[in-house]
Parts: structure tokens; sequence; C-alpha cells
């Protein structure tokens, strides 16, 4: 494609044009900051607080926001919620970062296959993606969910056995249009093998849109995890998730509204920001706008 | 048009065929498989197990039992629940009302809002409205459907006291009106991310309609800018949301799911999460393969209805 021509040519790869686009791109930037600044205090954040996540204190339970020295107040047993947060944070972006991973891995060698093979192997593939889209997600996930033992690595698995069709059909319809371009025509003169083809030829040039598709992944993987934990079958307590920290804030929602507000605007701040930035890839990369 | 109908057709049943396979997957990841109900009852020796899962005919070959399994489908025997002893069709049919009610009411929500809010900012293209639509949009699909609806509680239930925070009706009344009053938040928390969807892509319907050489000849003709716009633009821009509409169903059943769950709202979302609870699977295997079943059902509804109203198709 042209852009990655483009970000070739300057001299350094800040002042190529997809940089200045994304950086022009000033939600996108908003968007980057505030992940940035959200991964630091969950990295960092646990050591400088003066309250261990699992550390109990009975005698203030339920203390509001900026009470003493709990910044975010505590939960039912009296445990500091920033402290939780930050921890849940953790997991939640782990969780989140590589089902990610996962999906555009499985997604991007479905998608290369089919698009490049055609007939009935990309029949095959791309019914499976069809199929799978047929399922409303959330169910999908929590059958699988409730199956298997949710275990972190397990449901980061799950998550990516629901997330990757999105990018197979991306990258199908890319590889398709790439594969009638001339350098692919010219490699298969060189004799160039296969795979060589598909993973060193085109797969480069399809790099922008799986770009994009991955920002946006990580944005549904963080919500697909708060679902499920939300609804009790994903990362089980002790360990906290952002999703599983409002599991129960309901019924203290009258006495304790800040056990579900918090949680609740983490997740909506790491998703947004992961969508924004998605956004501004997209513009600088010049993606098709297909999906929203 | 009845060639498309018939390759439509087969298509659907292609993809049921596949979403079988899938499901019946599924059901033999879950431990125990078929026989999970079983497995913690202290009464079953080994012995007893080897013999129910011969008379089951578990033993068989996978792929065996995989066309045994998809032919009782087929013939509506979808076996019976672990919890009532119902049988899993009756019992989904007894949720269908009130899941149906709470997407029908969301869509019509969501259609209406996001098709004046896609025409508006595209009519109004790089204005402050258009901006703060895509930026809206954007935040809406990053909310989580079940944080929206507790908010929602908190404010209008709990502090201003002026809807129900959950049920479907009040018991002892179940008037209309009770029903509107108990369907009204969860309707809109449901319709929220989809509003944010419809919205972008009437956005981009409208502005693809808007370039069309026949919205030149309209206004060339001296047809008012009202009339181009609501019969010209909006009628072709909305052709392809009927698609949409079908594709979305998924993601509408998969936000029924969490707005049920937190509205207490007695619909399928709701038997599915309970069902799970009691390890009932054969009710959350029936009501896997219904949701598949409804969408592939939906998406085909849905370009039928296309191919009928758009001559151009019609003609091919």
């Amino acid at each position: 494609m042209t852009t990655l021509a483009a970000t070739q040519s300057p001299s350094r790869w800040w002042q190529s044009r997809v940089m200045r686009r994304f950086l022009s791109h000033r939600l996108a930037l908003l968007g980057l900051l505030m992940i940035s600044l959200l991964t630091l205090a969950c990295v960092v954040g646990p050591y400088l607080l003066p309250y261990d996540s699992l550390y109990i204190d009975l005698r203030a339970r339920f203390s509001p926001p900026l009470s003493g020295d709990h910044y975010l107040g505590t939960d039912p047993l009296g445990r500091d919620i920033a402290a939780r947060l930050l921890m849940a944070g953790r997991i939640s972006l782990l969780v989140g970062f590589f089902a990610m991973v996962l999906s555009i891995l499985v997604g991007t060698l479905v998608g290369v296959i089919a698009g490049y093979r055609g007939g009935w192997i990309s029949a095959v593939l791309m019914r499976t993606v069809d199929g799978f889209l047929s399922y409303p997600t959330i169910f999908l996930l929590l059958a699988l969910a409730a199956a298997l033992k949710p275990s972190p690595v397990m449901i980061t698995v799950i998550i990516a056995v629901t997330s990757w069709m999105e990018v197979a059909r991306i990258v199908e319809a890319e590889v398709r249009s790439l594969k009638e371009r001339e350098f692919v025509l010219a490699g298969r003169m060189l004799g160039l093998g296969r795979s060589h083809i598909m993973f060193r030829e085109i797969l480069p040039n399809a790099m922008g849109p799986i770009i994009v598709a991955a920002t946006l992944t990580v944005a549904r993987a963080i919500l697909l995890e708060a679902y499920i934990s939300f609804l009790g079958f994903g990362i089980q307590p002790p360990l906290p998730s952002w999703g599983n920290m409002l599991n129960g804030a309901q019924q203290y929602l009258a006495t304790a509204p800040w056990l579900a507000i918090i949680p609740g605007a983490a997740i909506t701040i790491a998703v947004s920001s992961f969508n924004f930035i998605g956004d501004g890839l997209r513009d600088a990369l010049d993606v098709r706008n297909d999906n929203i | 048009m009845p060639a498309f109908l018939l390759k439509r057709l087969i298509q659907s049943i292609v993809l049921l065929v596949i979403v079988s396979i899938i499901g019946f997957t599924v059901l033999n990841l879950i431990p125990g498989g078929p026989m999970a109900q079983y497995a913690l009852d202290p009464g079953m020796t080994e012995a007893d197990k080897a013999r129910l899962a011969e008379q089951l005919g578990l033993n068989r070959p996978l792929l065996v039992q995989y066309f045994d399994w998809a032919w009782r489908l087929l013939q509506g025997d979808w076996g019976t629940s672990f919890r009532d002893g119902n049988p899993v069709l009756a019992v989904i049919g007894r949720h269908i009302f009130a899941t149906f009610l709470l997407m029908g009411s969301s869509t019509v929500i969501a259609i209406a809002i996001g098709t004046w809010i896609g025409i508006r900012g595209a009519t109004h293209r790089y204005s402050l409205f258009d901006y703060a639509a895509t930026v809206g949009a954007m935040v809406a699909l990053s909310i989580p459907t079940f944080w929206f609806g507790l908010i929602g509680i908190y404010v209008f239930s709990l502090k201003l006291g002026w809807l129900p925070a959950g049920n479907m009706y009040t018991i002892g009344d179940a008037s209309v009106l009770d029903y509107l009053h108990h369907l009204i938040m969860p309707s809109v928390v449901l319709a929220l991310v989809h509003i944010a969807i419809w919205s972008r892509y009437m956005r981009t319907a409208t502005l693809d309609a808007i370039s069309q050489e026949f919205v030149k000849t309209a206004r060339a003709k001296g047809v008012s800018e009202r009339r181009v716009l609501m019969k010209h633009v909006v009628g072709n821009a909305l052709l392809p949301m009927i698609t949409l509409a079908g594709v979305q169903l998924p993601s509408i059943l998969t936000g029924a799911l969490v707005t049920e769950t937190v509205f207490t709202w007695p619909g399928m979302g709701r038997l599915f999460l309970d069902s799970l609870g009691y390890s009932d699977y054969p009710v959350v295997m029936g009501l896997l393969m219904f949701s598949a079943i409804l969408t592939i059902a939906g998406n085909l509804i849905a370009d039928i209805v296309v191919a009928v109203v758009d001559p151009r198709i019609r003609l091919a």
C-alpha cells in the first residue's frame, strides 16, 4: 500500500505522513495520553498506595471516597478501592492485550489463507467465520467460561475465540484485493513459495488495517472481560478485575454507589481510549471506514 | 429474484450446519458433556454411569452422536431441562415475549434517534453537532451496558424515584401503562450502543446517497431541498439499514442478556444466566442454538425485505 511506502520515505519515522496525521488527531492523542497514564498508574500505583489490595479492615467497611487515606473509599470488606482498582487494572489490561494478540494471530492466519487461496479453502474458513458471528458473543463466551475452569489464561483464550472473526474478515478482504497486484505476480514469476508470498510479500502490505483492528480489538476484549466477570463467570475473586469489582455492587447501590461508579468509569476510560486511538490510526493509515 | 432467494436460502442452510457443529463442540467441551447432571449425584455408581452412557448412546463415535443430536434438533426434540423437567423449547418459549418486547422497543428507540442523528450529521457535516455526535458515539460504544444500567437505576430509581429499578410489571397491577413504565429504562439502556451504531452507519449512508447523480438531477429539476432530502436521499440511505438491522441481531441479544440481568427482566438472557448457575446445560445449549438460528433467520429476512423493497435487486 502507499501508506507503507510513505512511512519509509522520510528521514525519520516520526516525521512520516502517518505520524503527522496521527499527531494531528486530537482525540487519538487524548486516548493515548489517558491509556498511558492509566497503564502507568496500574504498574506503579499499587506500590505507592498505603494499603494492599487484599488488606481487610472490617472497621473501615463502606468508607466513602476521600475519607482519610482511602482515596476512593472501601468495599464491603473494608478493602481499599484505589488499591483494588489498580491491581484490577493490571488484570483487565493484560487480559485485553493478550486476547487481542491471540485474536490477531488467528484472524490474520485465517484471513491470509482464505484471501490468498480462495476456492473451497476460503469457503470453509469464511463460512466458519460467519458461523461464529451468528452466535451472540456473550452467550458463547458464558457457555465456554462456565464449561471450562475460568483462570485468567483461559478467560483470555475464550475471549480470543469469540473475537478473531472480525479480524479474519478484514484481512481476507484486504488480501483478496492485494493478491491481484503486480508485485504478487512478480513474486510468483520469481518462483517464490506460496507461504513466502502470503506472509512476506502480501501480509506486510495489509498491516494498516490489522493495526487498526488490533487497537479496536483491545477495546472490545476489555469490555468482554468486564461483561463476563460482572456476571460472575470471568476472573474469580480474590483476584480483582474491573468487571468482578462491579459484581455485587448492585445490591449496595443505594448505600455505597461508589462501588459501582468507580470501576465502571475505569472501564469506560480504558475502552474509549483504545477506540479513540483506533479512530486516529484509521485516519492516519488511510484505512477504509467499513466499521464504525 | 427467485434465483437470488434460492442462493440465500442455501447459504443459510449451510450456515445452520456450521453453527450446529460449533454448538455440538461446545456441548462436548462441558465437563461430563451430556452426562453433566449425574456427575455430582452420590447415588450413581460408575457402573450406573457407564450403563446410562450406553443407553444414551454416548459410547458411539462422535460423528454418529452429532447426526443423532442434529436430527433431534430438527425434529424439535431439544431435550428436557435438568431443573424442572420441562421440554427445552417450552422453557424458552415462556421467556421469548419478555426479550422480544425489550428488543423491539429498544430497536425502535435506536432507529428513531440514530437515524435522526445520522441524517443531521451528514447534512451538517463538520458542524459542532456532527463532531459531538462522532465523539459521543465512540464513548457510547465504550460504556459497559450493565454499568450504564446501574447508573440509570441510581439516578432515576434511587435518587429521583421516577422509574422502577427492575422487573417487567408490578405484581397485582400489570396494566399496559405499568409494563411501559417498567420498559422505559431497560430499553433506553439497551438502545444506547445501537443509537451509536445506527447514527454512524446512517451518516455514511446519507453522505453516499447525497453524492449520487439522481440527487443532482432532482435538485436540477427544482425539487425542494427538503423533498430531495426526505424522498431521494433518506429513502436510499435507509435501504442498507435494513441489512444492518439483521446483522445487529446477535449484538442486540448480547445487550439484552446483560440488560435483563441488571433489571431482573424475565427474558431469555436472564434464563440463560440462571440456567448456567444451575448447570442446566440442555437449556443453555437450547438458548445458544436458538439465538444462532434467530440470527440466521433474521439476516435472511432482512435480505428478502431489501430484495422486495429495492427495484434494482429485483431486476438482477
